[in-house]
């Protein structure tokens, strides 16, 4: 009787197997869910989902699947942060803009229109005004133009006219669990590995044990060594926002291998070019700045430097005192950029755009320059490369 | 023993999901696999699990360098050879030098026992995939003396992870899974509650408050958890520091007294003396 739910949840993209539905329906058959609802949805939550990341659309689809589809809209806008609801719906509209959302009725008529919309369609749009899809003027979906949109998750931004963007990205750091299509990226990311024995002496040495042991007159004589590991010391510098938000999943995945391949991995972000300061924390970019100079001093010149970035920007933001697009930069970034070179002189580019277009932008091509052309795209072939001139 | 079941304690408070994935282990007889933030409680619940339902514990708490193979046994070369230089007797038996490993020890249990395996995540990746075959069927081979173990009674495993790697999804599915919840203002009030009993019901509110305005301040590198409040709350009884002191209204406005107990990082103390001062300056009284 279950198993319709159980290809919903496969539909929902969740990895349930044939073995977690098993052990479900075996729990079940022992008795453990026989009293109430809450008891078989707490049981089929421990059987069947492995990962809290997973725990909300679990809830979702078995709301939608046991309950009903009326319950959804509760768990729908329990899933945006109540702020987006709240703040971004009284506090950032116009008068104007609330006038145009009365035209539909008012801001919960969007909600709920949104929330039967969802439960109507059930595979991706585009086009039209009608679904929520992309590049439409209906009110809902990614890429729209009606100035009551309400911006759908998933999508990057585009035109960011949008009422309320539901674009988790907005408030998220990029998620370095994402492990589809990585493991080709830590393989190519291994070879950078520079093995090193450090720390506590507890592995046997053998043949220096056998020396030891040949030169004391065959009294034994024990010589340990500590594990080798990994020596390899990374920072890594990650473009955030803006047209990097095409390239957001390769990017993950990117950051994704790295974090586990490298055990001292440091990671800042920045948007669009290095000034005085970069952040670690991507939410809260604007109170917690990490100087430039800081970052020179802390990590020593072994530390290799990888900037990921697509280098697409207006030539002013490198160039020019001021030309930041986001704050008044003192001294151009060109400048930064050189002292980290001066500072930390294994360093790479890698660029997520393809090597075709990177020289119809001029900023690429200054960039590019300033790197003395170790820029590579973000591409399997590209990492080997990279890699090679890192050693 | 399916009549055993786990409802949590007398110092333990578990809500009702946690109760039923533990009951739903301990009936079908596979793992536990328990994730949350650090300091809600994790390791405990094996303790308390062993506890409520009167059966012995092991602990096998994994580090950066523990291998799968150190929870089954360890063949002690090292010492074997010793003993032959020195002419030992025991050297003729290899088993002398098999060292069991808390699993080994488990599974040689009279009584049905509970086995912690704490921290999973700490260990290599290819960790849980080595344990693998040793949690289903709960045997292993011991090689060096020909000699298979086997379980005299499936032990209830609880194991725990803080997230700090992924575990291999072949492992996921043999486990049940649950996800502590930072627990919410009222079953907070009943964990205090079991572990300071007559605890004055102004001072558990005024703290409670003030632990949660702690908790909402933005920023935080580690909020404080549960550990952390019943540390405090320990402190402002052993200081007996009166409810009227914590009712500072706003943390804005005010620090709790020893908040030392709940920031644990100097950087959080820093950003919270700021956040503090800031608003003190913004709002003069």
């Amino acid at each position: 009787m279950l198993i319709p739910f159980f290809y919903m949840l496969r539909e929902g993209g969740m990895k349930t197997s044939i073995t977690e539905l098993l052990t479900l329906l075996e729990a079940m058959k022992s008795g453990l869910a026989g009293q109430s609802v809450d008891d078989f949805y707490y049981l089929a939550r421990a059987s069947l989902v492995k990962d809290e990341a997973h725990l909300d659309r679990f809830d979702r689809i078995f709301a939608a699947y046991f309950k009903g589809v009326e319950d959804s809209l509760a768990d729908l806008v329990q899933a945006v942060p109540d702020e987006w609801l709240r703040h971004q719906a009284e506090l950032m509209l116009s008068e104007e803009e609330r006038a145009q959302i009365e035209a539909l009725g008012g801001f919960e008529a969007l909600m709920r229109a949104l929330q039967e919309r969802l439960d109507e369609q059930d595979d991706r749009h585009e086009g039209g005004n009608r679904w929520i899809g992309t590049a439409g003027t209906s009110p809902f979906g990614a890429y729209g133009y009606n100035p009551e949109g309400v911006r759908m998750g998933q999508e990057g931004s585009r035109n960011r006219s949008a009422v309320k963007v539901w674009d988790r990205r907005d408030y998220r750091n990029l998620d370095d669990s994402v492990e589809l299509g990585t493991r080709n990226i830590k393989v190519a990311l291994r070879r950078l590995r520079k093995f090193a024995r450090e720390g506590a002496a507890d592995q046997l040495d053998l043949d220096d044990t056998i020396d030891k042991t040949a030169r004391n007159a065959g009294l034994l004589d024990i010589r340990m060594v500590p594990e080798r590991h990994n020596a390899v010391k990374v920072l890594l510098c990650l473009d955030i926002g803006g047209s990097m938000d095409d390239h957001v999943r390769i990017c993950e995945e990117m950051f994704s291998a790295a974090r586990s391949e490298f055990k001292r991995l440091e990671y800042f972000y920045f948007h669009n070019f290095i000034y005085e300061s970069l952040w670690k924390d991507n939410r809260r970019r604007h109170a917690e700045k990490t100087p430039t100079l800081d970052i020179m001093h802390k990590y020593g010149s072994d530390y290799k430097l990888i900037f990921v970035g697509d280098a697409t920007m207006s030539p002013y933001e490198i160039v020019y005192a001021g030309g930041s697009v986001e704050h008044w930069n003192e001294e151009p970034g060109a400048v930064w950029m050189q002292r980290l070179l001066n500072t930390f002189p294994k360093a790479i580019w890698l660029n997520p755009e393809p090597r075709e277009r990177w020289d119809y932008t001029p900023s690429t091509k200054l960039v590019r320059e300033l790197m003395d052309d170790r820029m590579y795209p973000l591409t399997l072939a590209g990492l080997d490369s990279a890699i090679k001139t890192l050693h | 023993m399916a009549d055993q079941r786990f409802t949590g304690t007398s110092s333990y408070i578990a809500t009702d999901d946690l109760t039923m994935a533990v009951n739903a282990a301990v009936t079908l007889q596979r793992p536990i696999l328990v994730k949350g933030e650090p300091g809600t409680g994790k390791t405990q619940l094996a303790i308390e699990v062993a506890q409520s339902l009167g059966k012995p514990l092991h602990e096998w708490h994994i580090k950066s360098t523990t291998k799968a193979q150190q929870g089954l046994y360890e063949y002690d070369a090292v010492a074997r050879l010793r003993d032959s230089q020195l002419g030992d007797d025991r050297v003729h038996d290899i088993s002398n030098y098999i060292v069991r490993g808390e699993v080994w020890e488990a599974f040689e249990s009279e009584l049905q026992p509970v086995l912690l395996i704490d921290e999973i995540d700490k260990a290599d990746i290819e960790f849980p995939n080595d344990l693998l075959r040793e949690l289903d069927r709960m045997e292993f081979f011991v090689y060096e003396t020909q000699e298979l173990v086997k379980a005299r009674h499936r032990p209830i495993i609880v194991i725990t992870s803080n997230n700090e790697k992924e575990l291999p999804d072949a492992f996921l599915r043999r486990c049940f899974f649950h996800y502590i919840k930072f627990p919410d203002l009222e079953t907070m009030a009943q964990i205090v509650d079991v572990h300071f009993p007559g605890l004055k019901r102004e001072l558990l509110r005024e703290a409670l408050n003030a632990f949660y305005k702690v908790r909402d301040v933005r920023g935080l590198k580690k909020k404080p958890s549960t550990s952390e409040l019943l540390d405090w709350i320990k402190l402002l009884l052993a200081e007996d520091i009166p409810p009227e002191v914590l009712r500072g209204g706003d943390s804005k406005k005010a620090i709790p007294p020893l908040y030392g107990a709940l920031l644990k990082n100097e950087q959080d103390v820093h950003l919270f003396e700021q956040l503090v001062f800031l608003d003190r300056r913004n709002n003069p009284q």
